[in-house]
């Protein structure tokens, strides 16, 4: 028997990422995990095993595991955002591994966007340094609820508390500055294993969990009734069948809160209101759904509801708009820029959209604002001032990452542009203009 | 906030499923002309299952296609059959037979016909206007998968370019594509084969029999038991013999091996995954095989 067998029902699951550079020992760290936790088989250890003597190496290079492209494995990078799968009896993991370097923002964007925790990893010889502040910062803008730090490569740092408690103290102070409520720091050695899946034997000085720990016993379940309900409409479903002359349901996704039968509620952007008559969560009829699950929902009365639309508590609607104020992340090759004309997809809505203002541009290394720079390249930060052709209900991002988010749009190709959050960014203070604005931008 | 005691709790199969059903209700909202493939292996049949839910008590609003190498399992084809009649569904199929006997495809020399689906696919994509193609492939399944979007562009020739992916946030799909351009979309993206398992388990799913163990001829190739058949197997030097096996997939004859097995329930299979040392590609996949980049070309050129 293996660590990989499973009690179905007893397990939940965890969505994490992971950022760091190949030097800081990332896909060791993740080859590590997948290795320890027995999610990596015979046949793929030996393809690894292989890839590495061809290579010259005379250890399994973990890293291969991960790098699944060919002009990755040329190259000796990760280029894309690969998910891994693995489990522990415990629970389910969903791995989003992005790469670290510069020029890749938006694959860390990417795979920090569903990420309940985020783990950040440091060479303990170099400490924190800019990209780690990066790191930081981009898990503090996409609102992950939890950071872990991991100081890696403590085997060539002597296994010394001394190395480890500055840079875990220098990180958790410039993590509180972003607004990230909690972090975690480890002290492990992805080469060795050390505090990875195993307790160091090294490291008596710490006294806390191993990554694994971590990651199995996190509290990812929010309470749903804490937030309000929001139900994207994504399909009407009107069987117009002998048995069911006159069914008509709204399929959608809860993406937050609660909702039982019935609950008043507003259809939005319309405001038109009704009872919740019937819930039916995939082929059974119960009293009460909650986020995320995907049910069908009835109302009581005849009301034009269509795809795009939102049902909310009539008691607890978000705000409508269509003035949208947010901090976006360019994620396109071709820049974005005032007067440009897209379409932005919020929940199952999609409208067109001007873009009216980019007031500033963030460095991520220090969060210094630069404004009003002309455009977004890809990987930038920047604020956006929108403004759209049809009302969203839109909330704050920092309320809810699933109706505060949005995509922009190509009109002309559908090229995914640019990756949206709505209202402030960080907490308040974090963020401060450079001190060479003038003359640089315009 | 740990909610043990919370009602609201879901397993990952919960937050699984109700992941894959959002994304096939994407497609319905979005799409014109949307068809699942269908082969009636075990991915394949769950998004099937997840689609009837998705849109009960209306119909799936989606046709099915098929693409038949010619050297199929027949209890896969009755299987296909008999879920099509008892469903009420549309199927098309696209025949590698009929390309071949037209002279548009060539028999390759090891006799292997996976990869001449590729070309059978495309076409019936064009010729339907099909604009979104849901395929059952997972991440976990192959390297170059685990960088697959959910929702994955197709350029005009059905070529995927893993480097001009779009990026993919939160959880909105963009499916925007130029006319001659379709999507592919994988609403298993994020199961693994254990997953699959235990929910065809929990939703009591009826698979085709040859996912369970039975005695059958077979004989070693290249390290996997094969089944003798008109597509060219057993050479001379391969000896036949008869084992109790399972597959753990299902594909062409000529490259899906059997692996000796007692599993004869799905409780049995879950026992006997968790268990296996082997991944179900590495198992069971003659054409993974064959490099290090094997499924990322075959992908680049249309495929699944």
């Amino acid at each position: 028997m293996t660590d990989r067998t499973l009690t179905e029902g007893a397990t939940s699951l965890l969505r994490f990422a992971t950022a760091g550079s190949v030097d800081d020992g990332k896909s060791t760290l993740v080859g590590r995990l997948l290795h320890d936790s027995k999610a990596v088989l015979a046949d793929q250890l030996e393809a690894v095993e292989h890839a590495s003597r061809s290579r010259g190496h005379d250890a399994p290079d973990l890293a291969l595991l991960t790098d699944g492209l060919r002009a990755e494995r040329e190259q000796g990078i990760t280029i894309d955002v690969a998910y891994r799968y693995f489990a522990t009896p415990r629970r389910r993991f969903i791995l989003a591994d992005t790469p670290g370097h510069v020029q890749y923002t938006r694959n860390m964007v990417t795979g920090a966007s569903t990420a309940e925790l985020a783990v950040v990893l440091v060479d303990a010889r170099n400490g924190v340094v800019e990209q780690t502040r990066r790191h930081a910062a981009v898990a503090a803008l996409l609102r992950v609820p939890h950071v872990v730090l991991a100081v890696n490569k403590m085997d060539l740092a002597g296994y010394a508390e001394s190395v480890f408690a500055p840079i875990a103290e220098e990180f958790a102070a410039y993590a509180a500055s972003l607004g990230i409520p909690e972090v975690t720091a480890i002290p492990i050695s992805a080469l060795t294993g050390d505090n990875v899946v195993t307790p160091s034997a090294h490291m008596d000085w710490y006294g806390g969990l191993t990554v694994l720990e971590h990651l199995e016993t996190v509290p990812v379940v929010t309470d749903p009734t804490a937030e309000p309900a929001r139900f994207p409409v994504q399909y009407v479903i009107r069987p117009q069948s002998a048995a069911h002359p006159d069914y008509r349901g709204y399929a959608g996704r809860l993406d937050s809160g609660v909702l039982r039968v019935g609950d008043r509620v507003s259809v939005l952007p319309s405001g038109r209101t009704s009872t919740i008559a019937g819930i039916d969560a995939l082929g059974e009829s119960v009293d009460v759904a909650w986020a995320p699950q995907s049910v069908t929902v009835r109302l009581a009365d005849d009301l034009d509801v269509s795809r795009g639309d939102l049902i909310a508590p009539t008691a607890g609607p978000p705000p409508i708009t269509r003035d949208v104020e947010a901090t976006v992340c360019h994620v396109a090759d071709r820049p974005l820029r005032v007067g440009d004309r897209v379409l932005l997809k919020h929940t199952t809505r999609t409208v067109k959209a001007l873009v009216k203002e980019l007031p500033s541009r963030l460095t991520l290394d220090d969060l210094s604002q630069h404004a009003f720079p002309g455009e977004l390249a890809a990987n930038d930060i920047g604020r956006v001032v929108l403004r759209t052709a049809e009302p969203l209900a839109l909330d704050a991002y920092a309320d809810s990452r699933r109706t505060g988010s949005f995509l922009l749009i190509d009109p002309a190709d559908g090229t995914t542009l640019t990756a949206g959050m709505a209202g402030t960014a960080f907490a308040a203070g974090a963020v401060r203009p450079a001190a060479d604005d003038e003359g640089w931008d315009f | 906030m740990t909610t043990t005691d919370s009602p609201y709790v879901l397993s990952h199969l919960d937050v699984l499923e109700s992941e894959a059903v959002h994304i096939i209700r994407e497609v319905a909202g979005e799409f014109e002309r949307p068809v699942i493939l269908f082969s009636g292996g075990k991915d394949s049949v769950v998004m099937l299952h997840l689609a009837l839910k998705a849109f009960a008590p209306a119909p799936v609003p989606f046709a099915l296609l098929h693409v038949d190498t010619g050297h199929n399992f027949p209890e896969v084809l009755a299987y296909r059959d008999r879920t099509v009649a008892a469903h009420g569904l549309r199927l098309h199929v696209a025949s590698v037979q009929e390309f071949i006997d037209r002279g548009e495809l060539r028999e390759r020399p090891d006799g292997t016909r996976n990869p001449l689906q590729t070309v059978p696919l495309l076409d019936a994509i064009a010729r339907h206007r099909f604009d979104a193609v849901f395929g059952g492939g997972r991440r976990d399944e192959e390297k170059a998968r685990a960088k697959e979007r959910v929702f994955s562009l197709r350029d005009e020739f059905g070529g995927w370019d893993p480097r001009r992916q779009r990026p993919e946030l939160w959880q909105l799909y963009n499916g925007r594509h130029a006319p001659g351009e379709h999507v592919r979309v994988f609403p298993l993206s994020n199961w693994t084969e254990l997953d699959v398992w235990q929910y065809i388990a929990r939703e009591k799913i009826e698979l085709p029999s040859i996912y369970y163990a039975h005695e059958r001829e077979v004989f070693a190739r290249d390290g996997m038991w094969l089944t003798p058949g008109d597509w060219g197997g057993p050479k001379e030097g391969e000896p036949v013999a008869t084992r109790m096996v399972r597959y753990r997939t299902v594909g062409d004859m000529s490259c899906t091996g059997a692996v000796d097995s007692t599993a004869l329930t799905t409780q049995d299979v879950i026992t006997e995954i968790t268990t296996s040392r082997l991944t179900e590609r590495g198992a069971s996949r003659a054409d993974d095989r064959l490099s290090e980049a094997a499924m990322e070309d075959r992908k680049r050129e249309g495929y699944f």
